[in-house]
């Protein structure tokens, strides 16, 4: 697919390659300098693989003090830099460009310090999402937010995309859950935003900076909370004979008091792709699907459960079941946060992220099925049904030119509806160059122009992963 | 030239700040006060601007959908009936946030508006995050007149740059808020305190902690030193959830905090004025020309930190709330207010904000904690792309922007 454009590669860079080269050697062991073509390609995509491009350098830092030499030689010299966690982003957030530096965290990974009496970890920003809560969870702790990627994943992405999951209706997305950030500027200047006590002084600049989709700095380091876990947690399925049936029990459970940690949709094509990888036991007669997490003591789940269940029976409910054991709490999560990779063993497929007000929710699922039937192709929805973020799995076939175009006409219809709805883009994927030519649906000029004057206040010259986020014309 | 502006709508406030933006002559440059209820104007450095603008004709809730957990309200809508729309609902303002009327000795109406500019949460903040955290839309005027929106009605939006947190506690200085909207939560059907009695700032922190720290979900934890509204020092732990829940979690957490005595049981009313004490600072509203600080640490650090203080400043009286994290420290308003001495207490960790003093102490004494200079830099910068003229609250957070 070539539809996105990247911006020219600047020819002066390009030009200056051995001598920028060169420079870099200088900064960093020679084993966290790539410069050959064929580990340079390691780095050309990320899970956006439809695009991609080589970048002319590869930077691997060890320390703070590397980066901020790395990007004061690169500002001082007018290179691009993209900065890389573990090249996870689904919307081509890392994928790098000809004439730009890849700077990527993944030798930043340890964890520097648990507190457990202050309920906050100090870790590098290469550290996994997952490794977070391994390491604190022996000690009954966990770091809440749970992007499906989350094995891969790394923290400093995570806060780049303001990660979310499965279980953010009740513990919130990365930026809930961060307290500080050691920031490198654009200059190699270092900063500590936040810190370990909460409510930092002056402009939430933390808050600016989860989701910044690394144009406005590179994070090496965080200091996050840790959270205590509950006493227990038990998924249950619920199996309904209509979408609209599915819906209209979510927002029952919500208007009567319940806020469960997790309420997960999947309709039929997701139940059968997810269940033939998983076998996690989910019902097959049934056309969509609930996963409706409760957590607390074994009576205070019952208890929660059987109002849960009282509502679904109003609505038509026509499957329960209950994990009865650690085993089949965790295949029924499996079969959830495998999704995308179970998705991607039958067909091609792009993962749309839009979010919806949920009262929105029944008609939004009637027009995609449109929208997807009028482009001659499949979707498979999973998606978080608490907070009306969407996954609707766009299923194509990738060595079909025609088809792949289609496919992404069918996801910016489905994006734009979701705008047209009162809703958003993106929810947790971020806008990379995925969503950024749709950016003007959602903002009018002087709102994109707003934005670009904050990015300019940490990076006027454009050269923080710029191939992103914001139209490539109109820029200010 | 009328002193006083207040627009009926957005439009008509754009048309305000575009006249002072130069668009006009009839008051091209003046400055613009920023305000609310004005129960809230003693915070932040002492406003001398030409032109007060008031958010109080701009009020009502413009949409509350209670399936979703979402309420919009005009910036001017009284905190109150934003409350008590949601209250209809079974549901809450997540954050609590605090009335300053009690500290101030104001009168009037807290806006919704004002809640968002001066990021105002309260004790069940420590556990489900402040006011900026359920804070997901915004529309608000810039410096140069323009209605800009950014988040929207959803509480899962990651498209573009997060100019929501940005408004959160930016005391009005980049730009005036229209719209704000929230998610929230349901209301708890029962509350509880546990009340343990006579324990050491150590020990309360300690307790707190372990309290935090446990799956029964405490959402708040404050410790009132001895001769703060008792003469017993008191460390309070709360629970909010069904009945059923309060009831199996009580003795389930006293029996893990056994090492620190047998708590007391507090209950519904005594038990939320209790909060609400707590909450909005009343504990240390008098003397009322004593002047007010709020820290926010790390909570670990909290008892030795009170102990320095109380060391340093004379008639130092001091209550922690969020386990710890907040210290209010209430000191005679003489000279600097104690700035220089609990800023040096705080040795770089943390931070201190002056909450109550005279205007000329907050003119000449930072009113925030001094950013490092690069980050100054950029929160001048940031003030400077949202309100290049400087018209908007200037001086309000920081002498120089």
């Amino acid at each position: 697919m070539t539809a996105i454009p990247f911006p020219e590669p600047r020819a002066d860079v390009l030009a200056r390659r051995d001598f920028l080269i060169a420079g870099l050697a200088r900064l960093v062991p020679p084993a966290s300098l790539v410069t050959s073509e064929d580990e340079r390609r390691a780095f050309e995509t990320d899970a956006f693989t439809a695009y991609r491009r080589v970048p002319f350098a590869v930077v691997l830092p060890e320390t703070t003090a590397e980066v901020s030499a790395v990007l004061a030689f690169c500002h001082q010299h007018r290179v691009p830099v993209v900065p890389r966690g573990a090249g996870t982003s689904l919307c081509g957030g890392a994928i790098p460009q000809e004439d730009a530096v890849v700077i990527g965290l993944s030798k930043m990974s340890r964890i520097l310090e648990v507190n457990y009496p202050d309920r906050l970890a100090k870790v590098q920003a290469g550290v996994t999402n997952l490794a977070i809560t391994q390491a604190v969870a022996a000690d009954g702790f966990f770091y809440a937010p749970d992007p499906s990627s989350q094995l891969a994943c790394t923290i400093g992405g995570n806060i780049g995309m303001n990660s979310g999951g499965a279980h953010c209706l009740k513990y919130g997305v990365t930026t809930n859950n961060i307290l500080g950030v050691t920031l490198v500027l654009v200059d190699g200047t270092v900063v500590e935003i936040g810190g370990e006590a909460m409510d930092a002084p002056g402009y939430d600049l933390l808050g600016l900076l989860c989701g910044s989709e690394g144009q406005l700095g590179i994070m090496t380091e965080a200091i996050v909370r840790i959270l205590p876990a509950a006493e227990g947690a038990r998924p249950v399925l619920f199996g309904f004979g209509t979408s609209e049936e599915a819906g209209e029990a979510v927002a029952a459970i919500i208007g009567a008091g319940i806020v469960p940690v997790a309420m997960e949709f999947m309709d039929k094509p997701a139940i059968d792709i997810c269940e033939a990888f998983a076998k996690a036991g989910y019902p097959m007669d049934v056309e969509a699907l609930l996963i409706i997490e409760v957590e607390g003591s074994d009576a205070e789940m019952d208890a929660t459960l059987a109002k849960i269940v009282e509502i679904a029976r109003k609505h038509g409910v026509k499957r329960v079941k209950e994990s009865k054991s650690a085993m089949e709490t965790a295949a029924i999560w499996k079969g959830r946060k495998s999704a995308f990779g179970a998705t991607g063993r039958i067909a091609d497929y792009i993962c749309m992220d839009g979010t919806i007000p949920t009262g929105q929710l029944p008609h939004v699922l009637r027009r995609i099925d449109e929208i997807v039937k009028h482009y001659g192709l499949r979707v498979a929805n999973v998606f978080h049904a608490g907070d009306g973020n969407l996954h609707p799995l766009i299923l194509y076939n990738v060595n079909d030119p025609a088809e792949a175009m289609k496919a992404e006409e069918a996801g910016n219809d489905i994006l734009k509806l979701c705008v047209e709805v009162g809703g958003c883009l993106t929810g947790e994927h971020g806008v990379g160059i995925e969503k950024r030519d749709l950016m003007r649906h959602q903002f009018k000029p002087p709102e994109l122009e707003q934005q670009m004057r904050v990015r300019a206040a940490f990076d006027a010259g454009w050269l923080l992963n710029p191939a992103k986020v914001f139209p490539l014309e109109g820029r200010v | 030239m009328p002193t006083l502006r207040q627009p009926q709508s957005e439009d008509e406030l754009a048309g305000i700040v575009r006249e002072a933006a130069g668009h006009s002559t009839s008051f091209q440059g003046a400055s613009l006060n920023v305000q609310g209820g004005g129960t809230r104007a003693g915070l932040g450095r002492p406003a001398n601007n030409a032109v007060t603008i008031s958010t109080t004709r701009l009020s009502g809730v413009t949409l509350h959908e209670p399936a979703e957990m979402v309420i919009s309200a005009l910036a001017g809508t009284p905190l109150r009936v934003v409350e008590e729309s949601l209250a209809e609902k079974g549901q809450m303002l997540p954050f609590e946030p605090m009335d300053h009327r009690a500290i101030y000795g104001t009168r009037g109406e807290p806006t919704i508006g004002g809640v968002v500019a001066t990021n105002v949460s309260g004790p069940r903040r420590v556990v489900v995050g402040a006011c900026r955290d359920h804070l997901i839309g915004v529309r608000f005027v810039n410096g140069r007149g323009e209605i800009i929106r950014s988040g929207g009605r959803v509480m899962k939006n990651v498209t573009g740059l997060d100019l929501v947190k940005l408004q959160a506690g930016a005391h009005g200085t980049l730009g005036i808020l229209t719209e704000v909207t929230f998610k929230v939560l349901p209301r708890p059907e029962a509350t509880a305190t546990m009340l343990f009695e006579g324990l050491s700032e150590a020990d309360a922190v300690a307790t707190m902690s372990a309290a935090l720290g446990s799956p029964f979900e405490v959402t708040g934890a404050a410790h009132l030193p001895a001769g703060i509204g008792a003469e017993t020092a008191r460390t309070l732990l709360r629970f909010e959830n069904f009945p059923a829940s309060i009831d199996y979690r009580f003795p389930a957490l006293a029996e893990r905090l056994r090492r620190f005595g047998m708590p007391k049981r507090i209950d519904r009313a005594e038990s939320e004025q209790l909060w609400v004490a707590i909450r909005d600072c009343t504990l240390l509203a008098e003397p009322r020309d004593a002047a007010l600080w709020r820290l926010s640490v790390k909570p670990s650090d909290a008892p030795a930190l009170s102990a320095t203080l109380r060391d340093a400043l004379a008639d130092a009286r001091l209550f922690l709330d969020w386990g710890g994290g907040l210290i209010w420290l209430a000191i005679p308003a003489m000279d600097d207010a104690g700035a220089a001495a609990i800023r040096a207490a705080l040795g770089g960790k943390g931070h201190a904000t002056i909450v109550r003093a005279p205007d000329s102490i907050r003119a000449a004494v930072p009113v925030f904690q001094p950013e490092p200079a690069p980050v100054a830099a950029l929160s001048e910068r940031i003030k400077a792309s949202f309100d290049p003229a400087g018209l908007i609250n200037p001086g309000r957070m920081h002498a120089s922007y």
